[in-house]
């Protein structure tokens, strides 16, 4: 199964650059958020996958049961969202508000700070 | 220069302070001459970066001790000059502050005896003296001219730094003192030659050997007073002075002898002619003064008694009557408002102090009997005349520039003063004393030293020969006069040539001024280099900085895959074969399917809504996993920003535009290529690591630790707000910063898009 889930991270990662690559920058986000997540998916996959046993500790007992899934893995991965959330948000704000004020969403004509034209 | 201030004012306080510190520092150094000519020497060390063999070492010998009493005591006078030459002068305190600076930069550049610490001196000589170069900021050729001596001497400077540092590395040490015993070892090394090209070229840039040369006439640009400290003692001596401390570690083979004594003749010679082509004074003390670099780098050559008691003499007589001269210069500049050779004539009769000073120095810079200059030239021809392969070529170079200096010294120091009275800007009129104690006192020591040669050999040629052969027997005498001999005679064709020249003055200046302007400039030549090194910046920052946001995303996926992808291919770190027998786990398939198509969509559509619903299926797909393979909370978080993120993006798309302009499609081949690249890299590199062993200490820890320790059930939740609880905190802050700069960004008014609306609306 890991295996498996390294390739379709791989799409993930392949549709995420080529969003990315995009000239119009609402595309872009959208390639934020799947390689955002191929990231959380691949960290996760990395610590191996364990079907159906969450990491937690039986009510009397000091440590869980043996087989448990890796903890370690999942509280990154936890983190990651979380950040990536916080991320994803300041960019479309961005996004927004360079719409409203430059009135384009190109990547190439968001140039108010280095104009094209003749070099000086 | 001076006459636009307000003169009566003066500089106070400013003006007089760096004057009394200098005068200081001179009798600081004063005391230890009896020491030094006993044949002492003394060093101090401070530690500054051990580690490195760095230290703040100083050596006091007979070679750093005559080259500290001549900045020192040359500085104090320049000082005392400027405080009457810019009296009242808005920036003094800055300009005093430069030039103070310069002299201590100077004093450590001689006085240090670690190679570290004199480079690190040296570019603080470099800098000041930029500035110092500079100091008339609002002139363009003042700041292109100390732009051209920082970017040459600097240039040189950091050559010479790869220099030491093999020389170091060489001989075992970064102390010179220590350096002196593995002469031999480091002549006998590899690296011999690279170490003597990389050290030359920084001191042939500092003491502006022909081809170097150019930026020194340029640096006339500065105020005279710091012409006179540069270009007598101190700045342009750097590179002589590093020749000369260096002289018993690297000299001694065919190499060093002939590299210095051809770029030293060169020197000395074409730049004496370019010397008596120039109008202006000060370009030709300027010339004159690339004229006695070369005489010394000449010198330097050998290893002879004779050629280094003549290095000794020729240094301390030329900074004593240049810095007299050029100070004089700036006496009748001041006086009479024009430094031009051809307005001036019959200052004598206005200017008698300033003309008796220049004459004194005059004198000794052409040579003639009894001055100390007339002892330095006998003793150049006596070191030309024994110099084995070379003698002939050196003494014609030796005769030919010293008669040149002898016109020279007649234009720059006689012409001005003797003779019909030229028409001048002002009235010409004496200057005051500050003005000309130093000059004076300068010159006389010229005569002092000349009628009293024993003085000048005990004092400063033995001691300095003593320093740089290693032995005080080698010092030849200094004798007014040693009977009729070949110098003698070499000297009489100098005076007859000079006299010859200075004679036919005007001709002569014709017809060099005629012969300049048909052969190429160097000075342009720079500017081209410049000019080339400009286009080629501007050429490089137009393809590195394009400016264009998928250039530089295309350039760093692409780094990534040929990286990563390559490090892949050479290492051969992933199996293949092994992955494809993953296929028996059906219960997840369709979570997998969703995702894949998911993706695809989101990439290839041309609908907003439709991409931003596949951009949700992704996500709870992916949540799906997370719940599947024993991760409920992370699930739970997936999903609650998977459902944040779809409403936040339908909300912005609400005021935002479509994705494509109608009729413009999104295929963009190249782009694909690359992103299919950097999925494969991607999951070869994941497969790569399942392939490997897993490290499960930290895991352990955890599961060990949650419970008996920090009294958790759920192991995530232990990790997240007990071991890493700071590193949540950090999270939290983030995410406020994140929504406080998102706050900012929506609630500040913009002024332009309303105009621009209002523009839509009328038109």
């Amino acid at each position: 199964m890991e295996f498996l889930l390294a390739i379709t991270i791989g799409v993930m990662v392949a549709a995420a650059v080529y969003l990315m690559l995009a000239r119009n920058v609402l595309r872009f986000i959208f390639g934020l958020i799947l390689i955002s997540n191929a990231a959380n998916l691949a960290i996760f996959t990395a610590g191996r996958l364990t079907p159906g046993a969450p990491p937690l500790i039986k009510e009397g007992a000091y440590a869980p049961a043996e087989g448990v899934a890796n903890a370690l893995p999942q509280a990154l991965v936890l983190t990651a969202i979380v950040i990536g959330f916080g991320l994803f948000a300041f960019a479309l704000v961005l996004v927004y508000r360079a719409y409203t004020t430059l009135g384009t969403l190109y990547s190439d004509e968001m140039d108010a700070a280095e104009p094209k034209g003749p070099a000086q | 220069m001076a006459a636009g201030h307000d003169e009566a004012k003066g500089n106070g306080f400013v003006g007089w302070l760096p004057v009394l510190l200098s005068a200081g520092i001179f009798a600081f150094f004063l005391q230890f001459l009896p020491q030094i000519a006993a044949g002492d020497t003394l060093r101090v060390e401070w530690a500054w970066a051990p580690s490195l063999g760095v230290a703040l070492s100083f050596l006091v010998d007979g070679l750093s001790l005559t080259f500290a009493l001549l900045i020192s005591g040359i500085g104090t006078f320049v000082l005392l000059y400027s405080n009457s030459y810019l009296a009242g002068h808005p920036q003094y305190g800055r300009f005093a502050l430069y030039l103070f600076s310069f002299m201590l930069s100077m004093l450590g550049l001689v006085l240090s005896d670690n190679l570290i610490g004199l480079f690190v001196f040296w570019e603080l000589t470099t800098l000041t003296s930029y500035l110092l170069i500079g100091f008339d900021n609002e002139s363009p050729k003042a700041r292109r001219s100390a732009l051209q001596a920082l970017l040459l001497t600097g240039a040189g400077g950091l050559a010479m730094l790869a220099g030491l540092i093999l020389l170091g590395a060489v001989g075992g040490s970064f102390e010179i003192s220590q350096l002196v015993p593995q002469a031999e070892a480091i002549k006998g090394s590899g690296l011999y030659v690279p170490i003597l090209i990389l050290i030359l070229a920084g001191t042939f840039t500092k003491s502006a050997q022909v081809p170097f040369h150019f930026w020194l006439p340029n640096a006339m640009a500065a105020p005279t007073p710091v012409s006179a400290f540069l270009h007598s003692a101190t700045m342009v001596k750097a590179g002589v002075y590093l020749m000369a401390r260096l002289h018993p570690v690297l000299s001694g083979t065919e190499l060093w002898f002939w590299t210095l004594t051809i770029f030293g003749a060169v020197t000395a010679v074409f730049t004496s002619v370019l010397s008596l082509r120039q109008d202006d004074l000060k370009q030709a003390l300027a010339y004159s003064t690339l004229m006695a670099l070369g005489t010394l780098t000449m010198l330097l050559a050998p290893s002879s008694g004779y050629a280094i008691t003549a290095f000794a003499t020729f240094l301390v007589v030329h900074s004593l009557y240049k810095a007299a001269l050029f100070l004089v210069v700036g006496c009748v500049d001041h006086g009479t408002g024009t430094r031009d050779a051809d307005l001036l004539g019959g200052l004598a009769r206005f200017m008698p102090f300033t003309a008796f000073t220049a004459a004194l120095a005059g004198l000794s810079m052409a040579g003639l009997p009894p001055f100390i200059g007339y002892i330095g030239k006998e003793l150049i021809y006596a070191n030309t005349i024994t110099a084995g392969d070379a003698a002939t070529f050196v003494t014609v170079m030796a005769l030919a520039a010293n008669a040149l200096m002898f016109a020279v010294a007649g234009v720059v120091a006689l012409r001005p003063f003797w003779g019909k009275r030229g028409d001048t800007p002002l009235e010409p009129h004496e200057a005051p004393w500050p003005m000309l104690a130093g000059p004076m006192v300068l010159a006389l020591l010229g005569l002092a030293f000349g009628l009293m040669p024993l003085l000048a050999e005990v004092n400063f040629t033995t001691p300095t020969v003593a320093a740089i052969l290693g032995d005080a027997e080698k010092a030849k005498h200094l004798h007014l006069w040693a009977g009729v001999n070949t110098e003698l005679m070499l000297s009489l064709a100098t005076f007859a040539i000079g006299g010859l020249l200075l004679a036919l003055y005007r001709p002569v200046r014709r017809f060099l001024e005629a012969a300049d302007a048909a052969t190429p400039s160097f000075d342009n030549g720079w500017d081209n280099i410049l000019d080339a090194l400009y286009r080629a910046a501007k050429w490089q920052t137009g393809i590195l900085q394009s400016g264009n946001l998928q250039r530089y995303l295309f350039t760093i996926f692409a780094t990534f895959v040929v990286a990563v992808g390559g490090t892949l291919l050479l290492k051969d770190a992933v199996n293949l074969g092994v992955a494809l027998d993953d296929m028996n786990s059906p219960r997840h398939w369709p979570e997998l399917v969703l995702i894949v198509a998911a993706a695809l969509v989101t990439a290839s559509s041309r609908s907003r809504m439709l991409a931003v619903a596949a951009l949700g299926v992704q996500g709870i797909a992916v949540a799906l996993i997370f719940i599947s393979f024993g991760a409920p909370d992370v699930a739970i978080t997936q999903l609650l920003v998977e459902t944040l993120v779809v409403v936040l993006v339908a909300v912005a798309m609400l005021s935002l535009p479509f994705l494509d302009e109608r009729g413009k499609n999104d295929r963009r081949p190249k782009d694909m290529v690359l992103a299919v690249l950097c999925g494969v890299v991607v999951s070869a590199v994941l497969i790569g690591v399942l392939q490997g062993p897993l490290d499960l200490r930290l895991t352990d820890f955890f599961e060990t630790t949650a419970a008996p320790e920090a009294f958790g059930r759920n192991i995530v939740n232990v990790i997240l707000v007990d071991f890493r609880a700071i590193d949540t905190f950090g999270e939290i802050a983030v995410i406020v910063v994140a929504a406080l700069s998102a706050y900012a960004l929506l609630r500040t008014t913009d002024s332009s898009r309303d105009r621009d609306e209002e523009e839509e609306e009328l038109s």
